[in-house]
């Protein structure tokens, strides 16, 4: 699989990482050599094999149903960038 | 004073059981090391007022005949992967600028509780991407090791800080976390041991994520013994960590001191690549003639899915870390770049928060989840890490542990082996597959090459067989007799 | 009671699905130790989980676990004893992981089926196609600030149910009705209030529009967040109308995303862009696949109250109700559970009588729930006690029953006595205002004995009217037909 300029574009944006428009196509040819590398996988008879979920086998911890944290908004907003009062701030949004 | 820094956490607990120093002695006498050692660049953050304070906590404990164990004033380094709270975290990135935890990790804190006092937040590859620890944003650390050339070595990665630090002599322990190897292949380099527990064994609560399904705490040491101590004290059940395993923690120490007549060690024949130094291949059998020599029985092994290992994580990896790190977003903390808009904000935020390494890893998981990629790469991916614990899962039937390089070679320059992102993750190959299969694993420094730097061998276990995995190290530990230093400690080379 | 919308090329019918959130019941989040409830000061119900603070990790809340099976045997649907929270990735203010913990290839319920009621007495039967559970977003305010949004992470983090309906629903009333029935559903299981206001309880709507007699599903357009029954109800109304039009005037209807606008009266499209939703879902790595046993589920059908189905049958068998009067009073469980207070050992049709006409009637002017009822279920039993052991006469049990209102918590005995409407029950001092209006009357008289009924009816108001009401009605009766017919 190749990647070219617009498909590092198009996932630049998923990740909402500013590309510069320069390094597209640099960037373009780094990943596909590391996708061309991965892509090996395929040799890999993997027919009828589960993909792997939890590597180690454990009984997951079963939260009660009590309420214990919360209750600190100071705690949560200690390191916000913008506030307002108790509310983060974020550039306003047009829906 | 100077031979403070010298001892093991076994002598020094035992020192300061017996009043030879106090605590705030042996503290002061690191950070007096961490102060004339700054050219190697292994502390993000140095919080020796705090240390001090926690050095006479200690000391006011054992007079009052409260002393809390092995670890009880023993000043150690923490990866600044590790939540502090109070104290500035990092992850080694721009994008946590001024980040100041309102909460203190699980593994931090049990060291903390067990008396041990934190010297610093130390250095690593940016989100611990990388195995040089040339990807931080505040700048590469070196390898207290040199060699003839004069050139600045790097240390390994991600623990690079860590692994430094212990080197040097500038703390008697130091946190790591092992993702692909990020606390046994800097180990190796730097000459100390690296322990990476089972997956599950140490909580994943506060330590900043890179890759969920692989991402382990573990100790890095000068002894394995002291590897044993310091894990005891950051192990545990978490109830607030999902994957945390509800199983209780054996006294590492004891298993030290078992010898390993009857153990049976298998040499996987997989673990050998193509340039690979003789050195290492020697030194590989050495370990296994070691081995045999204290009574372990060694056969060959097959773990025919090994060379698909570093591929599989190269996509499992970076898919979690794209997932992980999109919470850096510039909304409630850290660095923050405006933008007219909200996704304008999040480009330039994440654009310039995040340095090269981490953004190419980030958009490869995002490729590889994306519509359309995800059978092919993700599934694939976890269908063939099914295969590579399923090679395990077998081998472990015949044989007690596996005995294998830690990397493929040792440490190198600064300016080696970074044009070529897969080059550079090829540090990793022997390293990936114990996480790739949850499984833990121990470096040893074993040997000099014919540049003078440390090599380790790697032991890797069955899960929750730790106590095998410290009792085979011990005895290579035993039979290498590893006592080199880097030249600027005195060292001969 | 099909739905057809004549267009100009001809007649067109609408399929809906319905995918509605519901807000599960529990005190602490899905994944965090922080409250669930509504309201809270900004950022108050916020852990460092809910907040996404570097390190923080889920452990789920096997409260909502619960809950969601409970309310998949309510749907009567499949329990999948193994499933997977997967990540949905995408970027939004309001959501700190900057992905969605939600379920998506292997969810906890699969398929059901609701039972709607409709108003004519037919039946109609929608699918469940699958009922998974994720965590809810926090809360977005533009309106505060001119150049800001402010974020209040409350509800980051709160456990939904995402329920999602087979394309079987063929119209407006349908689509109400199936809301209402599901909502009914959920308050009996006790899993979500069902509070639309607040928000515990919102509706996607899918709608597509296609030429009656074609069995194809074109291209749906989803309307989101409704929340309201009625905007469910007009939303689709709205939407199969631009449909048609669209296609009418020879266009393609698009998938899309959009919005009801309640003032306008119309759908409108929403402005994200429609390649920014690539959502990256993979397998939490976080946390691990959610286990039942069999007889964990066992368990906890064991313990499920009576669901509305179930009761409805069980009322009309049991206290002869009809089938109307039976799903009116099931639709709530407090109504039903007044209804049962009321009948046990009583008479059933007039119990409902009762509660349908006078005791709604006189709730909904003082807007009242039955759950605030100035009468009391028991107070309600002992008055139609009075009217079976016919202490009181019909008409005088109106009276006790507005006295009862106009005085919470009054008993009707103690009405009875103190206004004195006791029915006469003494025959000779009914038989003397018999005997005394007969011979007021002769001519009228003469005419019941030549066979008029209707003048019976006269005389009975005149006797009752002479004892003030407190005559038993049927006594007067009895002896006016032995006097002047016997
Ligand atoms: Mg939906
Ligand atoms: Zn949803």
């Amino acid at each position: 699989m190749s990647l070219g300029p617009d498909d590092v574009r198009k996932i630049a944006y998923l990740a909402r990482i500013r590309v510069a428009e320069a390094d597209l196509a640099p960037l373009a040819e780094e990943l596909t050599g590391i996708i061309g590398w991965v892509e090996q996988l395929a040799e890999v008879d993997t027919d009828g094999i589960a993909p792997m979920t939890s590597v180690v086998a454990m009984e997951p911890t079963r939260r009660d149903d009590v309420v214990n944290d919360g209750g600190d908004p100071d705690r949560v907003l200690a390191n916000a960038p913008d506030r307002v009062d108790s509310f983060y701030a974020v550039p306003k949004v047009v829906e | 004073m100077s031979a403070l820094i010298d001892l093991t956490i076994a002598a020094a607990a035992a020192g300061l059981d017996a009043g030879d120093f106090s605590a705030e002695e042996l503290t002061q006498a690191h950070l007096d090391a961490m102060a004339a050692a700054g050219d190697l660049n292994c502390f993000i953050t140095e919080t020796p007022e705090l240390a001090l304070d926690r050095a006479r906590a200690s000391d006011a404990r054992r007079k009052a005949g409260d002393g809390r164990g092995a670890m009880d004033g023993i000043p150690i380094a923490m990866k600044d992967l590790f939540c502090t709270e109070g104290v500035l975290t990092t992850a080694a990135s721009h994008i946590l600028d001024g980040f100041t935890p309102t909460y203190e990790s699980t593994v931090s804190a049990k060291l903390r509780d067990a008396g041990a006092v934190m010297t610093g937040k130390t250095n690593l590859d940016e989100f611990a991407m990388g195995s040089s620890n040339t990807t931080s944003y505040y700048g590469p650390v070196k390898n207290p090791w040199t060699r003839a050339d004069g050139k600045d070595l790097v240390p390994g990665g991600s623990s690079g800080g860590s692994a430094s630090a212990v080197a040097a002599r500038l703390a008697m322990g130091a946190t790591g976390t092992d993702t692909g190897g990020s606390i046994r292949q800097p180990a190796s380099l730097t000459g100390i041991v690296g322990a990476k527990p089972t997956y599950g064994r140490c909580s994943r609560w506060g330590i900043v994520a890179f890759a969920s399904s692989l991402d382990q705490a573990g100790p890095l040491t000068r002894t394995v013994e002291d590897a044993a101590i310091m894990l005891g004290a950051m192990a545990g059940h978490d109830p607030k960590d999902s994957t945390s395993a509800p199983v209780a923690v054996p006294d590492f120490r004891v298993a030290c001191a078992g010898d390993v007549k009857g153990l049976k060690v298998g040499i996987p024949a997989e673990y050998t690549l193509d340039g690979m130094p003789d050195e290492i291949t020697r030194l590989w059998e050495q370990g296994r003639a070691w081995l045999e020599e204290q009574g372990a029985v060694t056969r060959p092994i097959s773990l025919p899915h090994t060379k698909y290992a570093l591929p599989a994580y190269y996509i499992v990896a970076p898919a979690e870390a794209s997932s992980n790190l999109a919470r850096y977003d510039g909304v409630r903390f850290g660095l923050r770049v405006p933008g007219d808009s909200l996704d304008e904000m999040y480009e330039n935020t994440r654009g310039e928060g995040f340095g090269t390494e981490v953004q190419r890893r980030v958009l490869i998981g995002t490729y590889v989840l994306s519509a359309g990629y995800y059978d092919a790469y993700y599934r694939k991916a976890q269908r063939v890490r099914t295969r590579i614990l399923d090679d395990f899962t077998s081998a472990f039937q015949d044989v007690d542990v596996l005995l294998m390089p830690t990397a493929p070679n040792a440490a190198f320059a600064m300016d080696e082996k970074q044009d070529d992102p897969v080059q550079m993750y090829l540090n990793d190959i022997f390293t990936v597959p114990a996480n790739m299969a949850g499984l833990p694993g121990i470096s040893v420094p074993a040997a000099l090459d014919k540049d003078g730097l440390p090599l380790g061998l790697q032991i890797v276990a069955p899960a929750f067989d730790e106590e095998t995995m410290f009792r085979a190290a011990s005895a290579i530990e035993r039979a290498a007799g590893f006592d080199h230093v880097p030249a600027r400690l005195g060292g001969e080379s | 009671m099909t739905y057809v919308i004549t267009g100009e090329s001809g007649d067109w019918e609408v399929v809906v699905g319905l995918e509605v959130h519901a807000q599960v019941i529990s005190r602490a989040k899905l994944f965090s130790g922080a409250a669930a409830d509504f309201g809270g000061a900004p950022n108050d119900h916020v852990s460092l989980v809910d907040a996404a603070m570097p390190g923080m990790l889920p452990v789920i809340n096997w409260v909502c676990v619960e809950q969601a099976v409970r309310t998949g045997l309510g749907l009567k649907a499949q329990i999948n004893t193994h499933s997977v929270f997967e990540r949905k990735n995408y970027f939004y203010a309001d959501l700190p992981q900057g992905y969605q913990i939600s379920q998506f290839e292997e969810p906890i319920v699969g398929e059901g089926t609701v039972v709607l009621d409709m108003a004519d007495g037919s039946e109609r039967r929608i699918g469940i196609e699958r009922l998974h559970m994720e965590q809810d977003a926090g809360k977005s305010m533009h309106d505060q600030d001119p150049s800001r949004t402010f974020v209040d992470l409350n509800r980051s983090g709160v456990c939904l149910m995402e329920i999602v309906s087979k394309p079987d629903i063929r119209s407006p009333e349908e689509a109400g009705a199936y809301v209402r029935k599901l909502r009914s559903i959920l308050r009996y299981l006790g899993t979500c209030d069902g509070n639309m206001e607040e928000g515990s309880l919102r509706a996607d709507v899918n709608v597509s529009v296609r030429p009656v007699g074609s069995d194809e599903l074109r291209t749906r357009a989803e309307i989101k967040n409704v929340n309201s029954v009625r905007f469910v109800m007009q939303a689709i109304e709205h939407e199969a109308e631009r449909q048609i039009d669209v296609y009418e005037a020879g266009g393609e209807v698009i998938q899309e995303t959009r919005h009801y606008d309640a003032n306008a009266g119309t759908t409108r499209a929403s402005r994200a862009k429609e390649f920014a939703h690539d959502y990256r879902y993979f397998p939490d790595p976080d946390l691990l696949p959610v286990v039942l046993t069999d007889d964990e589920v066992a368990a906890i059908k064991a313990a499920l109250p009576e669901l509305p189905d179930e009761k409805r049958e069980r009322f009309i068998a049991d206290y002869g109700l009809s089938t109307y009067d039976a799903v009116v009073l099931v639709a709530e469980r407090e109504t039903a559970d007044f209804f049962e207070a009321v009948a046990k050992g009583r008479d059933g049709k007039q119990a409902a009588n009762w509660i349908s006409n006078e005791l709604f009637g006189a709730l909904n002017k003082l807007d009242l729930d039955i759950t605030d009822s100035p009468i009391s279920a028991e107070a309600l039993g002992k008055l139609l006690d009075l009217i079976a052991a016919d202490t009181i006469s019909g008409r005088a049990a109106k009276a006790v029953f507005q006295a009862m209102l106009d005085a919470p918590g009054s008993d009707p005995v103690a009405i009875v006595a103190e206004k004195g409407l006791t029915q006469i029950t003494d025959t000779g001092a009914i038989e003397a205002a018999v005997d005394q209006v007969i011979a007021d009357n002769p001519e009228q008289a003469q005419d019941v004995r030549d066979g008029n009924d209707k003048a019976i009816g006269w005389f009975t108001g005149q006797v009752m009217q002479a004892t003030k009401g407190k005559a038993n009605p049927k006594a007067v009766n009895d002896l006016l037909r032995a006097k002047l017919r016997g």
